[in-house]
């Protein structure tokens, strides 16, 4: 009952894939051939069937980061031909298909690189450092049970719009390995845009921005130099817009713990 | 055989959880700091809870596999979460939304769960809301809501397409929160290989650095299990690669019982195969079906013609014809086996022809592109990515995909499991969707055993165990689970097969969707009985690990996943073999009514199924809870 599907053209590409065994080893580009690609084929799944022939041929497969496949956990972390999350405009290296490629095209597969992200093994790296900017201020202190009535708060519709469109963030790092600076301000703007938009976040609005740009800092991302590479890579096409917003709250942050402080060392003023 | 006491409290039904949680024992201020508790997993159940039970005063260790905590694979879900808030002024109420999860589940759930799901949905919105999760507003700044499927009320609130990502990060943020302040200790690329057991209770865990290859042993006053569902033992599923059964399956081979395996959940609205290599299946959420029309052409052989060339005459709306009042937003289950036997009678599309149309042509005529664009933008951007079509100018294909697993470790009304001490927490239980859950529920009950469940409950478990009595990492015990893990691993590395791990995935899966999948026989499980245990040996002499043990090694991890998905697809049979009836998600040919519906039964089935180990190679035991509906009637559910 059920037609045979006919079978698409399957064509052949070099694949130079770093290898890099572990931390502190050197890393290399190795050479692959693959003879079995279809076009319908995602990019993660090609390299499974690539996994698949090493495996069978006794030799150790690559390691890559990868979890959802549908280009929303941010796990997925290649650079290819250069271009962090590959050819695509807004996806992830997850949602990059076989049919942006042709017959006899070479590929280069590299892991996201940065000082702060350091490589783990072949193109898996450790961006353990997103998880401290989050923890060092990217939330609402809201213990479970204390909440009032979710409409007790009213959000205009646009800026649970622009929460939103920052807040779409999957914390994948193409932002820091696009930048030529590795800067993590795309990152850390949009979950700071996110809760300072909304009237729940206001609370905590300046000690949020200084902490986790503080933070950033420590942990060996680069500085902004406003290229906007950042917004290009990002497969939910965040804004370079929030990093303008971050600045400024930044600014005025910094000037009010600057007042604070003086005001506190002067035993608060003429009073 | 094990004691199934299902602890639901006395009294009417709207009373029993407040009744309850003034029935309870507390843990005072003072001592919670000396309690230890384990978090495995930070999914949405698995962040809830450990914040916030961190921020009640517990010590907690939180173990994920992942990198970072914001990738646990809620974060896909798309549509949105329920609440029984009435916001739309509609009819709903708390006993509204709990009648239609319990009817939707085919009467296979408890009640009592289903009623306090229900009753604490309001709080998590109230939560969610206050964690600053940018939900779709209304132009004066309430929140809005949607209908979805399964139900006659607008209750679902939601953020965009993206509903589980911003709620998942809304609990990675109080999660991040605590772990920065330092009262939850977060271990990230951390596998649960092994519960630890002692004295009948649980009091530890066996992790492996997944980066370094350590094995440690971690103790604790209790463990939390929050590790999701087991749908990846049909390989190709809308789960994520990683997605595992490893820490609940392990957890039954210790002595917790796993309930109603065969309840498997099919999503009808998933784009469909293409080809060998698949290594999974992308869900369109199912909110496409309040703007969106499914169809198949009436005759066969308009099967591969274009959409466009099949006259409006000729197209079945299936759904629409058989169920005239709920039409495109039946549940999940009706709406997947309905396409199946479109498809199965010679009439579905594509070049598989495993394939029905979701068609947006009228909502595009009454909303205009644009309005269809700010519904469902992101889920064309998808659909487009991964089919090159564009569902604007034509409609989807779909086809039904595994997508979630009510089945899971058994837990009493406390979400406690057979083994003291032990909580499980989410999809990894098995308690609130009974045969089949509906749409927007997961996301619910996810957090409400997280955020309003087990912060009372496990101070009920713990005020009964003596501060700083749990036991210390150097008893047999832990010793024994330790080398249990470093002997499995051994062996896989040491097994001189042919054959890459994903081999065996796959035809594991193979076996599953055509044996055990949306339609079930006597004979075909009885196949799949036999060809499983066969598998199962094949894959252990033939299987190929390479590498070592002391790195990351992914097909080491992958390994010792499949070996637990061949055994749990193993029970996963043998329970729907023994459930001779039709229900929800479970669906035997031989039990359906004349229009093939499922024809449950009632008499003989009316009952959890609680399969326990009984050792390797040895028939499990099946123990029954009996399921005793005090307060609705066992109805036939009917969507017509």
């Amino acid at each position: 009952m059920v037609a045979e599907k006919p079978s698409k053209k399957l064509f052949a590409v070099k694949l130079r894939v770093w290898r890099q065994a572990g931390p502190s080893a050197p890393g290399a580009f190795v050479e692959y051939s693959l003879n079995t690609v279809n076009p319908d084929m995602s990019f993660l799944e090609m390299l499974d069937v690539l996994n698949d022939d090493l495996t069978m041929k006794g030799e150790e497969p690559v390691a890559f980061a990868h979890d959802c496949r549908e280009g929303i956990c941010g796990t997925c972390s290649c650079t290819i031909n250069g271009k962090p999350h590959g050819p695509g405009q807004g996806v992830a290296t997850c949602q990059v298909y076989m049919r942006a490629y042709r017959d006899g095209d070479v590929i280069t597969i590299e892991p996201f690189r940065a000082k702060a992200f350091p490589i783990i093994k072949d193109l898996v790296v450790d961006r353990s450092a997103f998880d401290k900017i989050q923890q060092a201020g990217g939330y609402i202190t809201a213990r479970a049970g204390s909440a009032p009535d979710a409409n007790a708060i009213p959000v205009p519709k646009g800026d649970a719009d622009l929460a939103m469109d920052a807040a779409q963030c999957i914390g994948c790092g193409a932002c820091v390995a696009a930048c030529k600076n590795a800067s993590a301000m795309l990152f850390v703007a949009a979950k700071v845009g996110h809760l300072g938009v909304l009237p729940q976040g206001q609370a905590e609005r300046d000690r949020r921005v200084l902490a986790m740009v503080s933070t950033m800092d420590s942990l060996g991302f680069g500085s902004c130099t406003n290229q906007y590479e950042c917004s290009a890579a990002c497969p939910k096409l965040i804004s370079h817009d929030f990093i303008a917003r971050m600045n400024r709250d930044y600014m005025g942050a910094s000037f009010r713990q600057m007042f604070k402080a003086e005001a506190a060392s002067t035993g608060g003023g003429a009073g | 055989m094990a004691t199934l006491d299902s602890k639901i409290p006395a009294g009417p039904l709207a009373e029993k959880w407040r009744k309850h949680k003034v029935d309870m024992k507390l843990v005072n201020p003072a001592n919670k700091r000396k309690y230890e508790v384990i978090v495995v997993g930070a999914g949405l159940a698995g962040a809830s809870a450990a914040s916030s039970l961190a921020d009640l005063g517990y010590k907690v260790k939180n173990f994920v596999f992942h990198d970072s905590p914001r990738r646990a694979h809620s974060i896909a879900a798309q549509g949105g979460i329920n609440a029984a808030k009435n916001y739309q002024n509609d009819g709903d109420s708390v006993y509204r939304l709990f009648y239609d999860t319990l009817k939707g589940g085919d009467y296979r759930a408890r009640e009592a769960n289903v009623h306090r799901l229900a009753e604490v949905s309001v709080n998590i919105i109230d939560q969610c809301a206050a964690l600053g999760v940018p939900f779709a507003r209304e132009y004066g700044g309430l929140l809005a809501n949607r209908s979805f499927g399964g139900a006659q009320v607008s209750r679902t609130f939601y953020a965009r397409g993206q509903t589980g990502q911003q709620l998942l990060l809304g609990a990675y943020s109080s999660l991040s929160r605590t772990v920065g302040q330092g009262l939850v200790e977060l271990h990230t690329h951390s596998e649960m290989l092994d519960l630890v057991v002692v004295d009948g209770h649980a009091k530890g865990i066996i992790v492996r650095d997944l980066i370094t290859g350590a094995i440690t042993r971690h103790s604790a006053d209790a463990v939390i299990l929050a590790t999701g569902g087991y749908g990846n033992v049909f390989n190709l599923a809308t789960y994520a690669r990683g997605s595992n059964t490893t820490a609940i399956w392990r957890a039954y081979k210790r002595g917790a019982c796993f309930a109603n395996p065969c309840y498997t959940q099919i999503h009808p609205t998933c784009i469909p195969v293409s080809g060998d290599y698949q290594s999974k299946l992308t869900l369109m959420s199912e909110s496409l079906r309040n703007d969106g029309r499914i169809w198949v052409p009436k005759k066969k052989e308009d099967r591969l013609k274009k959409p466009s060339e099949i006259p409006e005459a000729d197209r079945d709306y299936y759904l629409e014809r058989i169920y005239p009042s709920f039409g495109n937003l039946c549940p999940r289950d009706v709406a997947s086996r309905a396409a199946k036997r479109m498809c199965d009678e010679g009439r579905g599309v594509g070049e598989s022809g495993l394939g029905v149309y979701l068609d947006f042509a009228d909502a595009i005529n009454r909303l205009g592109e644009n309005g269809v664009r700010e519904r469902y933008g992101n889920l064309f951007d998808i659909y487009h990515e991964i089919t090159a079509e564009s569902a604007y100018k034509q409609p989807m294909r779909i086809y039904p995909a595994v997508h979630y697993t009510m089945g899971g470790l058994w837990v009493d009304y406390n979400l406690m499991s057979n083994v003291p001490g032990l909580f499980v927490l989410g999809e990894a239980n098995f308690s609130d969707h009974g045969a089949n859950r509906l749409g927007a529920s997961a996301l619910m009950q996810g957090l409400a055993d997280g955020y309003f469940v087990i912060p009372y409950t496990i101070g009920d478990y713990l005020a009964g165990q003596k501060p700083g009595s749990r036991p210390s990492t150097d008893r047999a015990e832990f010793k024994q689970a330790e080398e249990n893990v470093s002997s499995m691993n051994k062996r896989f590395l040491a097994s001189k097969g042919k054959e890459p791990v994903s081999h065996f995935h796959k035809r594991l899966g193979k076996i599953m969707w055509e044996h055990c999948g949306m339609a079930r026989t006597k004979a075909s499980l009885e196949e799949a009985l036999k060809l499983i245990p066969a598998l199962r040996e094949e894959f252990h002499a033939n299987v190929k690990v390479p590498g070592s043990a002391d790195t990351l090694n992914q097909s080491l991890e992958q390994a010792g996943r499949v070996a637990d998905f061949i055994e749990l697809g193993e029970l996963l049979c043998r329970d729907a073999l023994t459930r001779e009836e039709s229900c929800g998600g479970h669906f035997r040919e031989e039990h359906q009514w004349p229009d093939g519906e499922c024809k449950r039964d009632d008499e003989k089935f009316a009952h959890v199924a609680a399969w326990e180990f009984q050792g390797d190679g040895k028939t499990p035991l099946r123990n029954t809870e009996p399921l005793n509906y005090e307060f609705t009637k066992m109805s036939v559910r009917s969507y017509k």
